[in-house]
C-alpha cells in the first residue's frame, strides 16, 4: 500500500463528484484526500484524489473511473515529477508572551499570519503535507484552537499539460 | 507521469435505425412529443411500461405514435425484465418506462440485473417538476442517485431542449462498447414545456470512448501462446453473444481444434452438439468443463469475466494456466485473474484477427498439437456425463421434464429461465445450438426473471416459440405479467417446475444445514406438513393452484404429474399459439443439481454427484 495522487479531469456537470466518490466507496477504496476545482477551461473540472492502495487495486480503480462517461482523463502524478500542495488555516492560542514565538515559527515555514486577536493568531500556510505537518507540530504546544486543511492539489513539472488533449476534444465537440 | 486514458477517437453519433421521419427542419412541440419523436427516430419499436403522474405527459403523444408500441405491464419490474428479454432476444436496445418515485424504484432490480449481464437497456422515468426536486414532493425519488451504481450512465433532464440529444446519447451508450442500462429521468415540467425538435441531434460525449480494435501486438502474442500450449481451453462468456461473434468463434475453434466451454451467459454461442464443446463451467458446470479449465495450461477468455461462480476459490483456480483475456471492457482484464496477454477490443474483431495471426504461426511452422488433450477430455466426458436418476416413486423428474420440453419444442425456440435449480437443469438438459436462444439472469441471479423476459422476447420475435422454464418460487414473484401476455396476445409458454419448495436453497439446506428446511417450503406453512422431514411424495396444499391461476389470468392452464402424460402435455402446450400456456409440472422435491462445486471451495473439489469426486489420475505436469 502506498499513496498515489490521481488527477482526474471531468466534465463540469452536476453529480459528477458524487459518481466518483460513490465509485471509490462501492469498490472499497478509501480516499485520503480530495480537492475539486475549475481549470483553465470552464467546461472542465479537475479532481485531485490521494488514495492509499496497492498497484493492482489502483489499476482497477483507475479503469473503473475511466468507464464513467463524464470522466475525460486520468493521470497519475508521480511524486518525483509533480508539485503537490496543501493549504492549512490554523488558529493558535497566543498571548503577549507567546505571540512573537509563534510569528517566528510562521516565518521559518514561510507561512503567513492572516488574523491577529488578543488571544489568538490565525496562520495560513501552503506546502507539501510533510512541511505542514512539521509546522503544526511546532505550533501544537501553544494550543491549536481550530484547524482546517484542504485536500492535496498537484500539477506535473515541465512544459507539458495534461489538459491539452482533453480540452481539444471538448472544443471539437462544442 | 502515466497517462491512463485511451486516445481512441470520439464516437460518432450512431446513424438512426429505421428512423421514420428524419428531418433537419426544426419543429415546435412539447417535451413529451419530442421524447416520443426521439424514440421513433432512434428506432425504438416497443416500450414496456406503466404510466403515472410524472410521466403522464409522455403517454399522450405515445397514443398517436405509429411506430412505437407500448405494452402495458402489471408491475414495473416486469417492464424492466421484459425490456431485457426483448434486448437479449433481438440484439436491439430494450426500452422500459415508468413514473417517478415507486414506479422508478420498481425498475431498480431489472436495471441492476441488466447491468450485471451487460444488456443494452434504456429506462425512461418521469420525475417531479424541476422546482419540486429536493423537496420530498409526492412520488419523488432520487432515481439517478439510486441507480448510479447499477447503470452504465444516467441522465436527469430538466430542459426540454435536451431531450432529443439525451435520448440519442442514452441509446448510443447503452448499445456500444460493453452494453448496459442507461436511465433517463425527465422532469414533468420538461415534458410539458414547449420546445423544438430536430434529428439527428449532436451528441456530446467527450469522455466516452469505447475501444473496439484490438492491439495487433497483443494478438500476435496470444497466437504465440496458443501455438505453444498443450492443454488450451477457450473460455467463452456472454461477450461473444453480445458481439455477434458465434461464427468467428466456430471458425477459430475448428481451425485450431481447441476445446470450448461456454458459461451460463454464453450458452448458444457455440453449438452444444459440437464435438469440441465441453459444456458449461462453474459451480454447476460439467465435470469435463470444470476440470478442463482446472488442468489447462492456457485459458483463452473471450468476453468472460472470471466470475466467482466460474472460478470457485480464485486462488486455486486453474493453477497451471496462462491467461489470454480478451474483453471490450478494460476494467474486466486483471480484475479477478491476472492476464498474461490482455486484449482490449470487440471480441469479434479479436477472433478474426487471432485467426489470421494463427494462420501466420502455422505458416511459420508453429502450431499446437492438442490431440492428446482432446482425447483425455473425451474420456472424462464419457466417464462423467451430465445425467440424472428417475425418482423411485414414479413421480416426475424435473430434469426429464426440461429435457423433453427441449426435444419437443420447435427448432430455434427461445428459452428463458428464472434462478435456481430449474435454471441449472435448463442449462444442462436443453440443447443450445444458436445464439440468442437462452435468456437468463446470470450475474444478479434475479428470481422472477423468466415470465417477463419471455414476454419481452416474444414481443420482439413474435414468430419464435418462447418457453419460460420457471420454478414455482420464481413464478410466484412475477406471474402477473401473464395478464399482460394474454391481453396483448403474446402467446408465451411457461413450464412451472413445481417441487413445492425454493429448490436450490433447499438443496443447500440438504447438503450444508443438516436437512433443516427453514422457510423453503412453499406449498404449506409450518405445522401443515411443511416442516422437515417431508413425507416422501408429500405434496402439501397445492396453494396456489397454478392451473386455476393461469386460467384466471387469461391463459391456458395444464397440469402434468405422471411421466406417462409428459410428452402429450408438452405437445398440447406446443400446439396452442393463440394464448399463453402455463403447464404446472409437479415434480419430485428431492432432485438435486449435480455436478456441484460447493461455495467457497476449489474447483478441484468438483463432485459429479453427492459424495462422488471424480478421479482424474495423475495429470500433473
Amino acid at each position: 500500500m502506498s499513496k498515489h495522487t490521481l488527477s482526474v479531469l471531468v466534465e463540469n456537470k452536476p453529480g459528477v463528484l458524487a459518481r466518483i466518490t460513490a465509485l471509490f466507496s462501492r469498490r472499497g477504496f478509501n480516499i485520503d484526500s480530495l480537492a475539486v476545482g475549475t481549470t483553465e477551461h470552464p467546461g472542465v473540472s479537475r479532481i485531485t484524489i490521494v488514495v492509499s492502495v496497492g498497484d493492482l487495486p489502483l489499476e482497477q480503480v483507475t479503469k473503473q473511473l475511466n468507464k464513467l462517461v463524464n470522466v475525460l482523463k486520468i493521470v497519475e502524478l508521480e511524486p518525483g515529477s509533480a508539485v503537490r500542495r496543501e493549504l492549512v488555516l490554523v488558529k493558535v492560542r497566543a498571548d503577549n508572551e507567546t505571540r512573537s514565538q509563534i510569528v517566528e515559527i510562521v516565518q521559518l515555514f514561510r507561512a503567513k499570519t492572516v488574523d491577529v486577536a488578543p488571544e489568538a493568531v490565525t496562520i495560513e500556510a501552503t506546502g507539501s503535507s510533510d512541511k505542514l505537518e512539521a509546522m503544526l507540530r511546532m505550533l501544537e504546544p501553544f494550543g491549536v484552537k481550530e484547524l482546517v486543511q484542504s485536500g492535496t492539489i498537484a500539477i506535473g513539472r515541465g512544459a507539458r499539460s495534461i489538459t491539452d488533449r482533453s480540452l481539444r476534444a471538448l472544443e471539437r465537440s462544442a | 507521469m502515466t497517462e491512463q486514458s485511451g486516445g481512441a477517437p470520439k464516437p460518432q453519433p450512431r446513424a438512426p435505425r429505421n428512423g421514420p421521419q428524419q428531418t433537419a427542419t426544426v419543429e415546435h412541440l412539447t417535451g413529451a412529443q419530442s421524447l416520443i419523436r426521439s424514440l421513433e427516430s432512434v428506432g425504438a419499436d416497443t416500450v414496456f411500461g406503466i404510466p403515472g403522474g410524472a410521466i403522464l405527459p409522455a403517454y399522450d403523444p405515445m397514443m398517436d405514435s405509429g411506430t412505437v408500441r407500448h405494452i402495458l405491464v402489471r408491475h414495473e419490474q416486469g417492464a424492466g425484465h421484459a425490456a431485457t428479454g426483448y434486448a437479449q432476444a433481438t440484439g436491439r436496445v430494450g426500452v422500459c418506462m415508468a413514473t417517478s418515485g415507486p414506479g422508478a424504484t420498481n425498475l431498480v432490480t431489472p436495471i441492476a440485473d441488466a447491468h450485471m449481464d451487460s444488456v443494452p437497456l434504456v429506462a425512461i422515468t418521469g420525475q417531479v417538476a424541476s422546482k419540486a426536486i429536493g423537496t420530498d414532493a409526492f412520488q419523488e425519488a432520487d432515481i439517478c442517485g439510486i441507480t448510479m451504481p447499477v447503470t452504465k450512465h444516467n441522465f436527469l433532464v430538466t430542459d426540454p431542449a435536451e431531450i432529443p440529444r439525451t435520448i440519442a446519447e442514452a441509446f448510443h451508450i447503452a448499445s456500444t462498447g460493453r452494453p448496459g442500462p442507461v436511465l433517463v429521468d425527465i422532469s414533468k415540467d420538461a415534458l410539458q414545456a414547449q420546445t423544438t425538435f430536430s434529428w439527428p441531434p449532436t451528441q456530446d460525449l467527450p469522455g466516452y470512448r469505447p475501444v473496439s480494435r484490438p492491439h495487433s501486438k497483443q494478438i500476435r502474442e496470444a497466437a504465440r501462446l496458443i501455438s505453444e500450449a498443450r492443454r488450451p481451453v477457450l473460455y467463452v462468456g456472454g461477450g461473444v453473444l453480445k458481439a455477434g461473434a458465434s461464427a468467428e468463434l466456430l471458425a477459430l475453434a475448428e481451425q485450431t481444434g481447441i476445446p470450448v466451454t461456454t458459461t451460463l451467459m454464453a450458452l448458444g454461442a457455440f453449438p452444444d452438439t459440437h464435438p469440441l464443446h465441453l459444456g458449461m463451467p462453474g459451480m454447476h458446470g460439467s465435470v469435463t468443463a470444470v476440470t478442463a479449465l482446472q488442468k489447462s495450461d492456457l485459458i483463452v477468455a473471450l468476453g468472460a469475466r472470471f466470475d466467482d461462480r466460474v472460478t470457485g476459490r480464485l486462488d486455486s483456480f486453474a493453477p497451471h494456466a496462462k491467461v489470454v483475456h480478451a474483453d471490450i471492457d478494460p476494467a474486466e482484464i486483471g480484475k479477478n485473474r491476472a492476464a498474461d496477454v490482455p486484449i482490449v477490443g470487440d471480441v469479434r474483431e479479436v477472433l478474426t484477427e487471432l485467426a489470421g495471426a494463427l494462420q501466420t504461426e502455422t505458416a511459420a511452422g508453429r502450431s499446437g498439437d492438442y490431440g492428446a488433450w482432446r482425447e483425455l477430455l473425451g474420456r472424462w466426458r464419457e466417464t462423467y456425463p451430465l445425467g440424472y436418476d428417475l425418482p423411485d416413486d414414479g413421480s416426475l423428474s424435473p430434469q426429464q421434464v426440461i429435457e423433453r420440453i427441449g426435444r419437443l419444442a420447435p427448432d430455434g425456440t427461445v428459452y428463458t429461465a428464472g434462478v435456481g435449480q430449474h435454471q441449472m437443469w435448463a442449462a444442462h438438459f436443453l440443447t443450445f445450438d444458436k445464439p440468442a436462444t437462452w435468456l437468463n439472469s446470470g450475474g444478479l441471479g434475479t428470481m422472477g426473471y423468466a415470465v417477463p423476459a419471455a414476454l419481452g422476447a416474444k414481443a420482439g420475435r413474435p414468430d419464435t416459440t418462447v418457453w419460460a422454464i420457471d420454478g414455482d418460487g420464481c413464478f410466484q414473484m412475477t406471474n402477473q405479467e401473464l395478464v399482460t401476455a394474454a391481453l396483448n396476445r403474446i402467446p408465451i409458454k411457461v413450464a412451472v417446475i413445481n417441487n413445492g419448495a425454493l429448490g436450490m436453497v433447499r438443496q443447500w439446506q440438504t447438503l450444508f444445514y443438516n436437512q433443516r428446511y427453514s422457510n423453503t417450503t412453499l406449498h404449506s406453512a409450518p405445522g401443515q406438513g411443511g416442516t422437515s422431514p417431508q413425507p416422501s411424495g408429500g405434496r402439501g396444499t397445492r396453494v396456489p393452484d397454478f392451473v386455476m391461476l393461469a386460467e384466471a389470468m387469461g391463459c391456458v392452464g395444464l397440469r402434468c404429474e405422471d411421466p406417462a402424460d409428459l410428452d402429450a402435455t408438452i405437445e398440447k402446450a406446443n400446439a396452442i399459439n393463440d394464448r399463453p400456456v402455463v403447464v404446472d409440472f409437479i415434480v419430485h422435491e428431492d432432485a438435486m443439481v449435480w455436478p456441484m462445486v460447493a461455495a467457497g471451495t476449489s474447483n478441484d473439489e468438483v463432485q459429479a454427484a453427492r459424495g462422488v469426486r471424480p478421479d482424474f489420475g495423475d495429470l500433473d505436469d
